[in-house]
């Protein structure tokens, strides 16, 4: 396939597409400012991959909305596999297509002042907080590269999430993506704004069913934990295999922040997918765990970063990945000390099990260190299953499937069992069940 | 019917193109406890890895049949579910996978589908045979062997054999790195399994463990072949006397399978 270089949205499109959704001025210029940019800017350039005839600037960017439901009841099988049965999550956002199909917010959180809403809504009616934060410099800047500024300029889903100073949420926030029809396009934003001194716990799920229609989803994150801060963010992506990725999710962590990660990368398309922490503020510390299993053509590259620039921060990343078939993965994972950020502790581990003869897996552990004192660790492997293991395991009278789906089960599990919901888990412990049978 | 018959004849064993068992006859019957001695490097444990299928073990000639079927052609999952089972001497560790979890798999995988075993009653006889063998519950929901201690591992291979009842066990060398209440309770375990249609070839360079579980019989191996049988007084002798006499008995210098 050829990529035109010219893009397909010009000025006068944006200009409408923004009044349609009754967007502020501020809004509409940034989105203008964007497209501009976006027609000169280079695509991203991931390490050892070559995305060359990947297509993720050509697609159908039509809006469209979605049915509501009344209750996740309603919902269909396996997106009610996302929920505790017979008690529907208190904060749930669903967006069916482009459009909030079920939306709920417990009074509790409303009166401690927390906002979640869909971003489009959220762009008008707190556009203050929203511009304060979405897409600066501190996190995922426009002009990064072709996809942050077509991003930028076409954004058409998401949700804001605002948690205000000194409140602590123990039940968890989700939201899903479900993308019903398999012709459209995601480019879903999510904002998260964790205030001083609060904590929460927000997942996410990415949904869709176009195995054959070809199209994209452009997904960032930004999650800023403000001082004393702690976020725990759960996601598990499931676009189907026709849906080129990029997903490209962000935390800036400030002083005695903490920003955990637990994401289950379950794409069966083509997907470049970053998660990059940057740990700013002293003391502030970070755990990155993620998974992905490989299948099919497919075609992943993940890079996970480390940035310190506070004094003693922490950083941790843990990849595994399992490829089958005939998939590629490249599991980059850096670790960033920058000058200043002494007694930072940057250790990493990414581990890749590969079950066929044409699957391919790389693990890239990458330190780069400017202070003297400090610490780091890396650790990377890439392998095949150990026949001794499954020689015991078949003792047993597992059969070969069996056993190798014991085998990729436990060696998923270290991320897997971090997610922070039980539901969640189980869901994703599904899809991995349906990706390697 | 009493008792399943596991029949070993004439087997012949490389590793790596290295004979090790020189043709070795036992046949061992449900109901029946026997016990292969002798000294290190003569072929006890690649008797029992080569019953089980082990990947890095040839058989270059004989036959072992289990009820009269070809165990040979059979892949080492079939062996199991048949009702062959080995205790082994080093279990692997599997990471990220518990005990439990495992335990209920490896259940299940005798039954059909559809009849996998209730819950509650897996629980229930899971956490009856922790009690019996001693074992802190907190074993089940660790990771199957990672970071178990070597006497831990012991245990955990008869937790698996008392829950999975297999008709024929071959246990090498369980009661290798135990202390003497480890080895008391282990044996505990197998004892309980007692029963006409329970049999079991218990490999051992100690007569020690044969303090706690009386065998039916005793056979030594020296230079990868059976070389003498006998009863539970043989085991005693050999505690006594150790294996010199029988060297000199049958004219053996060297009884290693190495430089035989």
């Amino acid at each position: 396939m050829t990529v035109e270089t010219k893009l397909s949205f010009d000025k006068a499109y944006i200009e409408q597409f923004s009044k349609d959704r009754n967007e502020p001025e501020w809004m509409l210029n940034f989105r203008l400012d964007a497209i501009e940019q976006a027609e000169k800017l280079e695509m991203p350039k991931p390490d050892k991959t070559t995305i060359r005839n990947w297509n993720f600037t050509d697609f159908n960017h039509e809006f469209k909305t979605g049915e509501a439901v009344s209750s996740v009841k309603d919902l269909p099988e396996e997106l009610r596999v996302f929920f505790d049965e017979d008690k529907a999550p208190e904060n749930l956002i669903i967006q069916r297509n482009h459009s909030v199909a079920y939306a709920s917010l417990s009074e509790d959180l409303k009166e401690k002042g927390v906002i979640f809403v869909d971003l489009l809504t959220a762009i008008r009616e707190h556009g203050d907080l929203v511009q304060k934060y979405f897409m600066t410099e501190d996190g995922v800047s426009v002009n990064e590269h072709k996809l942050t500024a077509l991003h930028a300029a076409l954004v058409n889903g998401g949700v804001f999430l605002y948690v205000p100073q000194n409140v602590q949420i123990e039940t968890p926030i989700q939201t899903i993506f479900w993308q019903e029809d398999p012709d459209i396009t995601l480019i879903n934003h999510v904002l998260v704004v964790v205030d001083k001194n609060s904590s929460i716990t927000y997942v996410e799920n990415n949904l869709s069913h176009n195995a054959e229609t070809e199209t994209v989803a452009n997904i960032i994150t930004e999650v800023h934990a403000l001082d004393g801060a702690k976020v725990a963010y759960g996601a598990v992506d499931n676009f189907a295999a026709a849906t080129t990725t990029y997903v490209n999710r962000r935390g800036i962590a400030g002083r005695d922040a903490t920003i955990d990660w637990a994401l289950g990368q379950m794409n069966d398309g083509n997907t470049i997918s970053e998660n990059v922490t940057r740990l700013v503020g002293d003391n502030s510390t970070s755990q990155a765990k993620a998974v992905s299993v490989g299948r099919g053509n497919q075609t992943q590259n993940f890079t996970s970063v480390m940035h310190h620039d506070g004094k003693a921060s922490d950083g941790f990343i843990l990849q595994r990945g399992v490829m089958r078939e005939a998939s590629t993965a490249i599991f980059n994972a850096i670790g960033k000390i920058e000058h200043g950020g002494t007694k930072a502790n940057s250790e990493q581990e990414s581990r890749v099990l590969m079950l066929s003869e044409k699957a391919r897996g790389d693990a890239n552990p990458i330190l780069l260190i400017d202070e003297d004192d400090v610490t780091a660790g890396h650790a990377a492997s890439v392998g095949r299953v150990d026949p001794i293991q499954m020689y015991y395991l078949k003792s047993r009278g597992l059969t070969d499937d069996e056993a190798q789906r014991l085998l990729i089960h436990g060696f998923l599990d270290p991320v897997v069992s971090q997610l922070p919901i039980d539901s969640v888990k189980q869901q994703l412990k599904h899809v991995i069940e349906r990706k390697i049978n | 019917m009493a008792g399943s018959v596991l029949e070993i004849k004439n087997l012949h064993v490389s590793i790596e193109d290295k004979e090790i068992l020189k043709g070795v006859d036992l046949t061992i019957k449900g109901g029946e406890f026997h016990a292969v001695m002798g000294p290190n490097g003569t072929g006890k444990s690649t008797l029992a890895s080569a019953i089980m299928g082990h990947p890095l073990y040839e058989i270059t000639e004989g036959s072992i049949t289990f009820n009269g079927e070809d165990v040979l052609e059979m892949e080492v999952d079939e062996r199991a579910r048949a009702g062959l089972f080995l205790a082994m001497q080093y279990p692997s560790e599997i990471s990220g996978v518990t005990t439990s979890d495992f335990l209920r798999s490896a259940i299940n995988a005798r039954r059909e589908e559809g009849d996998e075993i209730p819950l509650m009653q897996f629980i229930k006889e899971l956490d009856e045979a922790l009690d019996y063998l001693e074992i802190d519950k907190g074993m089940a929901t660790r990771y199957l062997n990672e970071g178990f201690s070597g006497g831990e591992k012991k245990r955990n291979e008869i937790l698996q054999l008392m829950l999975l009842r297999p008709e024929i066990a071959i246990l090498d060398e369980i009661d290798s790195g135990l202390d003497i209440d480890a080895l008391k309770v282990v044996s505990k375990g197998i004892n309980k399994l007692r029963d006409e249609n329970f049999g079991t070839l218990i490999i051992t360079h100690y007569q020690r463990l044969l303090n706690y579980i009386t065998p039916d019989y005793v056979h030594v191996m020296m230079q990868g072949r059976v070389v003498k049988s006998g009863g539970p007084e043989l085991a005693q002798r050999l505690e006594a006397e150790g294996y010199e006499w029988i060297k000199e008995e049958l004219g053996i210098e060297d009884e290693t399978v190495e430089n035989a």
